[in-house]
């Protein structure tokens, strides 16, 4: 039996500590890692919880975070709770797993401390890898503090395992700024932790020998569709589930959670799109341009996938000006926020004027007065109701300006 | 399962794609012969998956001591026995590798390799004699 961590009301916790600890005190039965920076604390400090007696499960050292993830896939199938944590080039290597875990509705939770992908190499914070990752079927979380990376880390649990979702879970915190950022953060105590997230209910069991299972089996053109349409629509309802979720968490704790974190976007007239620490960063540039009297708001994505399609709409819909602001390297297009708001409002019959902003890359730092400065340009282009931008553009880049189109 | 897995919806489906062996669990299943067991639509009991063999073992039953060799070897059960009497091979599901062949201790051999199209009454009509001690 683990022993319990007498832990302090208060504790000052960066949000790799934090998430260790919400890994701790879920019970996870497997664990199999492989550490890469910014996230190493995570399962550096799980192995330590391990070793000195604060948990029962199993720790599986691997030779990559491809092992990593399947360990992890290998042990969920098997009916164990598992998880593990990585960043970047780790979570490169782990993506053909990625789509076997969704694929086979394994519901294994994934902290990522999120890092810009090689070359150049780079260890620092960009959502390069989050991107990477967005469309292989997983339950995508975000957080912005130590204090949310905790908090979440703890609901993906309860939300991947839910027996209508079974689907796995990333929980994504900004490489640095929040991973090795301490805050305050108010944990839960162990007990508390654990009744919270429940007891693992195993589904399909491989262990049952009176009826054995196949896992990860093979279907061509005759069946493959119909089962990424199963999944596909049970990522699509898991909403619902996430949603409850976080109202059982906020009874519990008094932290509220929704699918998007809207900031003074009811009166707003302009508003940045984010996800990550920026979304805090836009929130001190909003109240700057409020005390002016330029209505500002900011939208944080709390929930990447699924997309929450109606909550963006919904907060967005008397916005006339929004700043997208995707932190990874576009790639040949525009940023992915940029196309999914505009797809969301366009398809929604609105039309406010939608700027894609690409900063942050590499952990390059993302200043007030660069959130200032697109605030502008937004309440320029919003009182002109004209374009008067480009529609993509780099910011915070030395040398000439960079845009396009 | 009532429907005929052909006639299933997406909805219908087992998430996963998780495919069980048996249409309901059978206890101590070792205890269960193969053809009494509830094998699934989906499992691949129930499909012929010997069509990619080039070459298929031809069993005689004259020189088999009924050793279990061929039964233990074989990676795709397909070496019919019952009550440690060898009986033949499942062609449905042997895919011709071999190895029964190769593990058969008998002098002649009492599985050997033969082209897919003879028919094993020729094959065992050529049949070849016990080799000499060298």
């Amino acid at each position: 039996m683990a022993k319990k961590y007498e832990l302090n009301e208060i504790e000052v916790w960066d949000g790799n500590t934090a998430v260790s600890h919400a890994l701790r005190q879920a019970r996870i039965d497997v664990v199999a890692a492989y550490p890469i920076t910014p996230s190493t604390p995570i399962v550096q400090n799980y192995s330590k919880f391990l070793a000195d007696g604060y948990i029962d499960g199993e720790f599986i050292m691997v030779e990559s975070e491809h092992s990593a993830m399947s360990g992890c896939v290998a042990a969920g199938a098997a009916g164990a709770r598992t998880a593990t944590a990585t960043s970047s080039q780790g979570f490169a290597l782990m993506v053909e797993v990625l789509y076997q875990a969704s694929g086979m509705r394994i519901p294994v939770v994934l902290t990522v401390a999120d890092r810009a992908l090689a070359a150049p190499l780079n260890v620092n914070g960009d959502h390069s890898d989050m991107y990477l990752g967005r469309d292989a079927g997983w339950i995508n979380l975000c957080a912005y503090n130590p204090q949310e990376a905790y908090d979440l880390t703890l609901m993906a649990f309860k939300i991947a395992e839910d027996l209508d979702v079974r689907l796995p879970a990333m929980v994504h915190q900004d490489g640095f700024i929040c991973s090795h950022t301490a805050q305050n953060v108010r944990p839960l105590s162990d007990a508390e932790a654990a009744k919270f997230v429940g007891e693992y209910k195993p589904v399909n069991s491989m262990l049952d020998i009176s009826n054995p299972v196949t896992h990860g089996v093979q279907t061509e053109e005759d069946w493959h569709f119909e089962h990424k349409a199963r999944q596909h629509n049970d990522l699509m309802n898991s909403k619902n589930v996430i949603k409850r979720v976080f109202d059982e968490f906020k009874t519990l704790t008094n932290r509220e959670y929704n699918l998007v974190d809207n900031y003074k976007l009811e009166d707003a007239d302009i508003a940045i799109v984010a996800i990550g620490t920026t979304v805090e960063s836009a929130r001190i540039a909003a109240d700057k341009l409020r005390d002016e009297g330029i209505k500002a708001g900011v939208l944080g994505i709390r929930v990447l996938r699924p997309f929450p399609f109606e909550e963006i709409v919904n907060a967005l819909s008397n916005v006339k000006a929004i700043a997208t602001m995707d932190r990874s390297a576009p790639g040949g297009t525009f940023g992915m926020l940029f196309n999914e708001i505009s797809g969301a409002m366009i398809g929604s019959g609105k039309s406010p004027i939608i700027l894609n902003y690409i900063y942050g890359l590499g952990g390059r730092d993302t200043t007030i007065e660069q959130l200032i400065e697109i605030y502008r340009q937004l309440d320029d282009c919003a009182r002109s109701n004209q374009r008067k931008y480009p529609l993509q553009q780099f910011i915070g880049l030395r040398g000439p300006k960079l845009s396009f189109f | 399962m009532a429907k005929d897995i052909k006639d299933l919806g997406w909805n219908e489906l087992i998430p996963g794609a998780a495919l069980f062996s048996f249409s309901e669990p059978v206890e101590d299943v070792t205890e269960v012969a193969i053809d009494e067991r509830p094998y699934s639509p989906t499992n691949s009991h129930e499909y012929s998956v010997g069509d990619w063999r080039v070459e298929k073992p031809v069993f005689n039953r004259d020189y088999c001591i009924d050793c279990q060799f061929c039964w233990v070897f074989c990676p795709d059960i397909s070496i019919i026995s019952r009550d440690k009497k060898m009986i033949g091979v499942d062609y449905e599901h042997c895919k011709g590798c071999g190895i029964c062949v190769e593990v058969c201790p008998t002098n002649p051999k009492s599985l050997l390799m033969f082209p897919e199209h003879l028919e094993n009454e020729e094959a065992l009509a050529k049949w070849p004699a016990k080799e000499a001690k060298k």
